[in-house]
């Protein structure tokens, strides 16, 4: 079960900022969201939105063992 | 969570003097203290509040990374950065960082350098409250350029 966690622009506009979701991959974790929230899905596809799991920034694929977090990463603004 | 004891994030406000005093205390060998001071600015009324996001654990853990880099480039013996998250009003501080060096050069250096990066790449997200609504914003240019000149 991966922990979801919204931030930023991407929690207002999915409405939740945490959900768990059953997942063993991150293209079916990005599934299975889009799938739910078409728009949150193309949103979380968009330019500049990048994704950590586990706290640790991932670009492509990633396997999602049991109790990982993944994050996804709009733009970031500075402090 | 590997907690970084020279950074904090906190959702409540700050004295910046009280945090300076400390951070000078006890030095023997430190010939140079420098220290900025962020406060959240009401643009004219247009921003009634801002509001700060971090990712716990990950914010901190970037900023320390980022900080330990800085004290190696600039020879530091030490660095205090303290940054709000959550809702500041307009006057509130909403970062403080010291760097201490032998030398003031160093010392103001890496001040600037810490803050250019804090201001445009550091992993928050700011949202403005204002008379109009709310917006998400992002680095400006100028702080886009100004973390370049230590590239």
């Amino acid at each position: 079960m991966a922990r979801v966690l919204l931030f930023g622009r991407l929690a207002d506009q999915a409405g939740w900022r945490e959900r768990s979701v059953e997942a063993a991959s991150l293209a079916a974790l990005r599934d299975l969201l889009a799938a739910a929230d078409p728009d949150l899905g193309e949103a979380l596809g968009g330019p500049g939105v990048q994704v950590a799991v586990d706290k640790a920034i991932v670009r492509g694929e990633a396997t999602l063992a049991a109790a990982t977090e993944v994050a996804f990463l709009p733009p970031m603004s500075g402090g | 969570m590997t907690v970084f004891p020279s950074i904090s994030l906190t959702a409540q406000p700050f004295e910046p003097g009280a945090l300076l005093t400390t951070f000078c205390a006890g030095r023997a060998e430190t010939g140079a203290v420098a220290s900025f001071v962020g406060l959240a600015r009401a643009e004219r009324g247009q921003t009634t509040v801002l509001e700060l996001e971090a990712y716990p654990g990950f914010t901190d853990a970037a900023i320390a990374q980022f900080a330990e880099e800085a004290k190696a480039r600039f020879a530091l013996h030490d660095y205090r950065i303290v940054h709000r998250i959550g809702r500041i009003a307009p006057g509130e501080a909403i970062v403080f960082v010291a760097t201490a060096a032998g030398h003031r050069r160093a010392a103001f250096e890496a001040c600037d350098f810490l803050m250019d990066w804090l201001k445009s790449r550091a992993p928050f997200w700011k949202k403005e409250h204002g008379p109009d609504g709310d917006r998400w914003i992002e680095p400006t240019a100028q702080d886009r350029t100004d973390a370049e000149r230590w590239d």
